[in-house]
């Protein structure tokens, strides 16, 4: 009879897949424009922002940080892509052929979720390296203090941003495995990464160890060189989003072997 | 030769039995032809067959084994369960060598199965632009591309034209011709007259008939004689008092049932009465289906 498939066969054929969508390439050039901009856009004033800062915001001042707040916009961005790989194939039906030609269910999972975090970690990795150097050279330029790639904890900043935003690829192909909707997976993506923050300071005390490892709470503490007092421990904070995201994909697996498609 | 068995297979949502202890097998080399009205189990059926549904009860085999056991199944199994179901944006070459990759097939076989399927020259075109007819051609290349022994096709001739309707049945039959097990469903009996060596008819998810085309037949859908007289109010109480049925039919004819042409035309004679046509009507396939699945419809207009 027939011999086994190995994994990489399956892997390789969710990358063709999405390596043959032109919205693959939109998204991610989306990815670099939007980035880009923001970053281009938040640090036009930074000379002006700098003379008017006090003391006490000088002395926390960190230019590695200000550079890469518009990971804000590409968790987003970023989100949409693992979705997509996910929810794509219910809107078109394609998920009955993909799992009839691979019935062995969690590996088309385990195969989407390498692919987009992998794709996110490169991506994500990108825009917070070009993101940095635009940023220090906006900086430098207006007189601003500024910071270089070899700097303490410059690098430490960098990875932690592409581990950040490549967790939230993961989070985006587990959502989209249990919503099996764009939409609905879109939404609940905007609550966690947006809402939830927006909130989070109305909520009781018991869950400020959720928000400690939440997404553009304490899980993008690594972002900064200068620590913040309100996280102290900042890799711990994305050890515990890149927990709470293997638990969603978890569900993600167990809903995808249980439900009929 | 690999089958698909069928056995004891039961799928309920809720309260709903949509699949009711169903059995049948579909041997190679023949095309059988799966029959029910609209909402009767058979693509909940065939889902089951592919692994996609699980069953409440019973099982679905090919080639004795379990399709989710399936190592390779695109070498085993070739399904088209839905011609929309490919993304529009995605060229047809891609979709299809994506598939073939999953399975560890080689990607010469995209460009046999889109030669086989006629849709070379829409190798790199994206199906979002593709007809109803071209869409149901690359959902049976995608099918083809494991050279499988089993193929299962859910209502392939749905919204095509005649001639894609002609294609798709020919295509079929060379498939079973080439000694490959072919199950293809539909709520259209007239197609599958012309298509199915095996008929498995099932109403609300239980089996109503497991039989060859031509027993089919011959047991379903009692003969009619169509009778042309001059005198026809006469001629049909003569008939029903020799104990014939009589309805009327166009034209002022008369349909008959019950009775033989042969045993028509000696009432006529004897009573002298003059026939101006006597043509024993073949029972049309549409018929015995109506006839048999009359009691299964799920929901009957009105007026039936």
């Amino acid at each position: 009879m027939s011999a086994d498939v190995p994994f990489t066969r399956t892997l390789q054929a969710e990358w063709i897949k999405l390596r043959s969508l032109r919205s693959t390439w939109y998204t991610l050039s989306a990815l670099m424009a939007v980035g880009i901009g923001v970053t281009s856009l938040a640090l036009s004033t930074v000379g002006q922002d700098y003379a008017e800062a006090s003391a006490a915001d000088r002395q926390a001042w960190d230019p590695t940080s200000l550079s890469l707040t518009t990971y804000i916009i590409g968790q987003l961005i970023i989100g949409v892509l693992g979705i997509l790989i996910v929810t794509s194939e219910y809107a078109t039906g394609l998920i009955a052929t993909s799992l009839g030609a691979t019935p062995r269910r969690h590996r088309v999972l385990a195969a989407k979720a390498v692919i987009a975090t992998g794709l996110a970690l490169v991506a994500g990795q990108t825009l917070m390296v070009a993101a940095f150097l635009l940023g220090q050279a906006m900086m430098a330029a207006q007189d601003v203090p500024h910071a270089a790639l070899g700097d303490d904890g410059v690098f430490a900043a960098l990875a932690g941003g592409g581990l950040y935003l490549s967790a939230i690829a993961l989070l985006a192909v587990g959502l989209g495995v249990i919503t099996r909707a764009t939409a609905g997976a879109l939404a609940t993506l905007v609550a966690i990464v947006f809402l939830v923050p927006a909130l989070s300071g109305t909520f009781p005390s018991w869950m400020h160890g959720l928000v400690d490892i939440w997404p553009t709470k304490g899980a993008a503490a690594v972002l900064t060189t200068v620590p913040d007092p309100e996280f102290p421990h900042p890799w711990l904070n994305l050890g515990g989003l890149w927990l709470a995201v293997a638990a969603v994909l978890a569900t993600a697996f167990v809903l995808l072997r249980r439900r009929d498609v | 030769m690999t089958r698909i068995a069928v056995r004891g297979l039961t799928k309920r949502y809720g309260p709903d039995t949509v699949v009711d202890d169903l059995s049948f097998t579909v041997e190679p080399g023949q095309v059988t032809g799966f029959l029910g009205p609209n909402g009767s189990g058979k693509s909940t059926t065939m889902k089951m067959i592919m692994g996609l549904a699980e069953p409440t009860r019973g099982t679905a085999t090919i080639g004795g084994r379990r399709y989710r056991d399936l190592r390779m199944p695109l070498a085993e199994v070739g399904a088209l369960l839905d011609a929309g179901a490919v993304h529009g944006s995605r060229k047809a070459r891609d979709h299809l060598l994506a598939l073939a990759v999953s399975n560890g097939l080689p990607a010469r076989r995209v460009d046999e199965v889109l030669a086989r399927t006629g849709l070379e020259s829409v190798a790199g075109k994206r199906p979002g632009g593709f007809s109803l007819g071209m869409r149901q051609r690359l959902g049976i290349s995608a099918a083809l591309l494991g050279d499988p022994g089993v193929l299962i096709f859910d209502e392939p001739v749905n919204g095509l034209d005649p001639e894609g309707i002609r294609w798709i049945r020919d295509f079929m039959r060379s498939l079973a011709g080439e000694g490959r097990a072919v199950l293809v469903s539909s709520h259209l009996m007239s197609e599958m007259a012309r298509t199915a060596d095996h008929l498995v008819v099932i109403g609300r998810g239980r089996l109503i008939a497991d039989t060859g085309m031509g027993e089919f037949l011959r047991a379903n859908g009692e003969g009619t004689v169509l009778v042309r007289t001059p005198e026809p109010g006469a001629f049909a109480l003569r008939l029903t008092a020799a104990g014939a049925t009589v309805r009327d039919g166009s034209e002022s004819s008369l349909v008959v049932s019950g009775m033989s042409g042969e045993e028509i035309g000696r009432l006529a004679a004897y009573h002298g009465v003059v026939l101006s046509e006597l043509s024993p009507q073949q029972p049309s396939l549409e018929d015995a289906f109506m006839e048999l699945t009359k009691d299964a419809v799920e929901y009957q207009g009105a007026a039936a």
